[in-house]
């Protein structure tokens, strides 16, 4: 089953360079000319994820996060969205390695085939780190006003967030 | 807006810290935060050149023509301003194709790269164009085709059948980011004083 994501980075590297030379392209020149593009992209993201880093980490160990979960688990409750699922939607959009954490332990607390570990893991699934992609990705062409990008890309967050409990009890509950 | 939320979660931390007695952690976070900002800068670094390096081959080879003319019934519907000729579209193509395989790494420097010619076009370069905030939403919309990790994941905590999730995935995947792609172009109609 895993077996399958050994083979895609193997398999691109050989369709990609076998046309390469298939059409007569010098590849390993224009393979050094792509990467150093890559690496000067790669550090023109810098600042901002710093920025982000560090106030993520921040915001992680001021005790924020918990005391706004519990808040909200209190709104929830009567929603039927899981309790061990709020901290994980609150981290979803700010942190990949603090929710994939979160991921982890839920899984190891309420088994993966709970009700939790089920809408835990179509949220992972269905969702991405929106802060860390709308960051880098304004960031290195050094745009100040994103305008409507972060309402609209929180939006599509806060519907899969609901829309995971739902299709969850939908197809594995059938209510 | 990045600015508001960054100057906000960096006050709101410092306030909770001092009021729970975490201002110590917090102390340490930011210099952890930042050194760490700076590893994991480092640890990306190798496969986004190599990916970058990859995908000139491609480009020079016409492979990446081939991707977009595959995807150009979905970038003409998204991106409608760019021909699916457009060294635009071949970047969101490429970009497109490396998250459904589920390739965050390479993902990444063909977002930059197509961000980047996007940003060639841009009559005001400070400001995001309606074209820019669509990609950006569809890469914050998970729109991997089979997601390896989460599977591997539940196997692990001995999961009966761990892929059992994915009509889940999918199907919240593309609803919410149908959800998005209309709350954006409903935004971009409204807020039409900057094009």
């Amino acid at each position: 089953m895993n077996s399958i994501s050994f083979y895609i980075v193997p398999c691109m590297m050989v369709i990609i360079i076998t046309f390469g030379i298939a059409k007569k392209i010098d590849v390993f020149d224009s393979f050094i000319s792509g990467a150093k593009e890559g690496v000067h992209s790669t550090f023109s993201i810098v600042p901002s994820i710093i920025g982000l880093i560090t106030a993520v980490s921040m915001l992680k160990a001021s005790g924020f996060l918990d005391i706004f979960s519990s808040f909200l688990s209190l709104l929830f409750k009567h929603l039927g969205i899981p309790t061990p699922i709020i901290p994980l939607m609150i981290l979803r959009p700010i942190s990949g390695s603090g929710s994939l954490a979160l991921l982890d332990s839920i899984l190891s607390n309420f088994g993966p085939d709970s009700f939790a570990g089920r809408v835990a893991s179509v949220l992972m699934g269905s969702t991405e780190t929106t802060f860390y992609a709308v960051t880098v990705y304004l960031g290195s062409v050094n745009i100040k006003n994103s305008r409507h990008a972060i309402p609209a890309a929180l939006l599509a967050d806060l519907s899969s967030f609901i829309l995971s409990c739902i299709f969850v009890r939908m197809l594995f509950y059938g209510t | 807006m990045l600015n508001y939320i960054w100057g906000i979660m960096i006050i709101i931390s410092i306030l909770c810290a001092s009021i729970t007695g975490r201002i110590e952690n917090v102390s340490n976070a930011i210099f952890s935060g930042a050194e760490n900002a700076v590893k994991f800068i480092i640890s990306i670094t190798g496969m986004m050149a190599l990916w970058t390096g990859l995908i000139k081959i491609a480009e020079e080879s016409g492979l990446t023509n081939i991707i977009a003319k595959i995807l150009s019934p979905v970038t003409k519907k998204l991106f409608p301003e760019f021909s699916s000729d457009s060294k635009e579209v071949k970047m969101i193509c490429m970009n497109i194709t490396a998250n459904l395989l589920g390739l965050g790494n390479a993902a990444t420097p063909f977002g930059i790269s197509a961000m980047q010619q996007m940003n060639k076009k841009n009559p005001h370069k400070n400001i995001a164009t309606n074209s820019m905030i669509i990609f950006i939403i569809l890469n914050t919309a998970s729109i991997q085709l089979v997601p390896t990790m989460i599977a591997t994941l539940r196997q692990s905590y001995g999961s009966r059948y761990p892929f059992d999730i994915i009509f889940a995935i999918w199907l919240t995947s593309i609803l919410s980011l149908v959800i998005g792609i209309f709350t954006a172009k409903f935004l971009e109609k409204r807020g039409k004083q900057i094009e």
